[in-house]
């Protein structure tokens, strides 16, 4: 067993036991929920730490569709995220779950669309997944204290304590979470298994649980980035401390003009986009 | 007094018997989604919630009318309902009853249901509706059972039941506001996010819980000696012809709000309940017998005329309930979700093992409720004659 796996159930289990709320500082305004300190159960030297952990989208460094999908696979194939299929190869959308996607503009902005946009501006594609929001509604409603913050901003979810109620998914307002509607070690209609290539570095689910992104939290744990970042277009994906104001997201999102999905339902996203220019794929 | 639900007719025992073997279907259906996983119901990503947690929702409101009898007798000492009271305390356990299983069937890892007593979340509003539906069910079973132990006895009930049974009226408020709290308080869904939700809730059930026991109540006089009274079937009609009013009022300051803002939000799950969305239409039928239902249903009540005819107020009542069923077991539901997040409409329909788990648990509450009622009728037809003094 690897370090990246011990790490994360060294979190998890600890988020067990110190469930009913850790005191330690939130660098976040969150008026429901504190935040556990990951530091308080890690004490590797190379983790990467951060008081608000953020990431900033730039749409302009994706020109083709290759550079989506590459970003898309590294997240699902780390995290044995299982792809369910229907037998002529398309995706089964009963089954579906999906950390980190493509979405139109139109629907990853709703509403910010107008009827003169051209339809290359309305399909220009996103990637979304969880915005790891400062005050979401996700943890305010769980019943069991499954999905929670972390001090350094991360929603993280235990898939361990998870009743499957969810709850958390009818709360976010950004679609980012998938259940378990079936057990996902089984296989397709073709034969080939839900999860082909399993990484046995990270836990697989069991039916009847939710799951979504945690912003690689076993990865950063052994000092390494974001699985999506490090397999996006050089600048593509940045990820960093929003509250240190000398890093490079802190500056982008201070200096470049950025936006962010539903910002008036005050839920705090933190993954901030810089829409592409007009060479986009 | 248990042992008087295991004595009766062949025709008590026939639908038991029916009862309980739609239970054992359910059951058998249930089985297989527990193996299986919630898969095999009609859920999907874009909709997460269904027939289950609609019922759940529908039912709370069932067992939170009982209140509707208890505030005239016990409050007001309204002797009229002093018979009709005890169908309504014993409905309110039956679904109650329901209302818990309808959950666990809908959860994912029924085995780790006690997650919410181990790690209580006081921010979480199924932690709260969980609380307040057992204590319900606690009050509702104590009141039920110590009130009839005296009537059998032909006593007055014991002083130290008074504070349970006033305790029991706002807890009946409790939770069904708890409830509409599971909605009404969830950013990005726009038809959820109403202040008039809780009560609305509380409208549409004090008219649904009423009619369902004003049918019980009519099938109770014909098939037993016990005879609620007629003037308390029309009393309880009352009740449930202002409460729809509310209800129906309530529901077009809802229209008011979400067409006049003109804030596509707020109208697009309306749209696809009542006209249909992007080509989706498959509720639309439903929606509008509820909404015919409705009309005519709260006519037929308001007429005093119409009303005052037994049959009819029974053809009313069931309209009635018809349509709350559809508009809150179902439709308040499927809306909430679509279209969803991202502006697609994505439909849901519930599946053959579904609804027959539905069925089922549906069968297990009305067994409940015709065991109490067996129990309530026997001990009221023995001390027929006798008035004791509440």
């Amino acid at each position: 067993m690897s370090m990246d796996r011990r790490q994360f159930l060294k979190i998890a289990g600890i988020s067990s036991v110190l469930g009913l709320g850790a005191t330690a500082a939130s660098a976040t305004h969150n008026i429901w929920t504190k935040g556990l300190d990951p530091e308080q159960a890690d004490k590797n030297k190379e983790a990467l730490i951060a008081k608000r952990w953020a990431m900033v989208v730039d749409m302009s460094k994706f020109k083709t569709e290759d550079d989506f999908k590459k970003v898309i696979d590294a997240c699902h194939l780390t995290h044995n995220v299982p792809d369910f299929r229907n037998a002529d190869g398309s995706v089964n959308k009963k089954d579906e779950i999906k950390w980190i996607w493509e979405a139109p503009y139109e629907k990853a902005f709703p509403g910010q669309d107008n009827k003169y946009m051209s339809e290359h501006i309305k399909d220009m594609p996103f990637l979304v997944a969880c915005n790891h929001c400062d005050n979401p509604p996700c943890v305010r409603v769980c019943p069991t204290k499954a999905t929670f913050k972390l001090a350094n901003g991360i929603t993280m979810q235990d898939e361990h304590r998870c009743i499957g109620c969810r709850f958390c998914m009818a709360a976010c307002p950004f679609w980012s979470r998938s259940f378990n509607w079936r057990d996902p070690h089984g296989k397709n209609p073709n034969g080939e298994p839900f999860i082909k290539n399993e990484n046995k570095e990270y836990p697989t689910r069991t039916k009847g649980v939710v799951e979504k992104c945690t912003f690689c939290t076993e990865r950063l744990a052994v000092g390494k980035l974001p699985a999506c970042v490090e397999a996006a277009p050089k600048g593509g994906l940045l990820f960093g401390d929003l509250e240190d104001p000398n890093s490079e997201i802190r500056k982008i999102v201070t200096n470049q003009y950025t936006i962010r999905r539903k910002p008036d339902l005050g839920t705090g996203p933190a993954i901030y986009y810089i829409v592409g220019g007009s060479d986009h794929a | 007094m248990l042992e008087k639900a295991l004595v009766g007719s062949k025709k008590y025992w026939a639908w038991v018997f029916f009862l309980g073997a739609l239970s054992i279907v359910g059951g058998y259906y249930y089985y297989q989604q527990f193996i299986y996983g919630l898969g095999l119901t009609g859920l999907h990503r874009d909709v997460t919630w269904g027939l289950y947690i609609g019922q759940f929702t529908f039912l709370v409101g069932v067992a939170a009318s009982a209140v509707m009898l208890v505030i005239p007798y016990y409050l007001h000492d309204f002797k009229t309902f002093g018979k009709i009271v005890i169908l309504g305390e014993f409905l309110a356990i039956s679904a109650v009853i329901m209302c818990i299983l309808f959950i666990m069937v809908d959860m994912g890892q029924p085995m780790r249901v006690v997650n919410i007593f181990l790690h209580p979340t006081l921010t979480a509003m199924v932690f709260w509706d969980t609380v307040v539906l057992n204590g319900y069910l606690f009050i509702n079973l104590l009141v039920g059972w110590v009130t009839l132990g005296s009537d059998r006895k032909g006593i007055a009930p014991p002083k130290w039941i008074k504070p349970w049974i006033y305790l029991s009226i706002p807890w009946a408020i409790s939770i069904h506001t708890v409830t509409a709290f599971l909605y009404a308080g969830i950013p990005g869904r726009h038809f959820w996010l109403s202040a008039i939700m809780a009560a609305r809730f509380l409208a549409s059930a004090f008219a649904g819980g009423p009619a369902l026991l004003i049918i019980l109540a009519l099938i109770v006089r014909k098939i037993s000696k016990f005879d609620a009274g007629k003037e308390a079937i029309q009393a309880v009609g009352r009740i449930v012809a202002y409460a729809m009013f509310a209800n129906v009022f309530f529901l077009g300051l809802e229209f008011f709000t979400a067409f006049y803002s003109g804030i596509p939000g707020h109208a697009h799950s309306f749209l696809y309940l009542y006209t249909g969305l992007e080509g989706h239409s498959e509720l639309v039928p439903l929606m509008w017998t509820s909404t015919v239902f409705a009309a005519i249903s709260l006519f037929m009540l308001w007429v005093p005329g119409i009303r005052k005819n037994e049959v009819l107020l029974s053809l009313a009542c069931v309209m009635l309930f018809i349509s709350l069923w559809i508009d809150k077991g179902f439709g308040l539901i499927i809306g909430g979700f679509v279209p969803n997040p991202f502006e697609e409409v994505h439909t849901y329909w519930p599946t053959m093992p579904e609804t027959m788990i539905t069925i089922g648990v549906w069968a297990i509450g009305f067994l409940v409720l015709t065991f109490l009622y067996k129990i309530a009728i026997t001990v009221r037809e023995e001390t027929a004659g006798i008035e004791t003094e509440h």
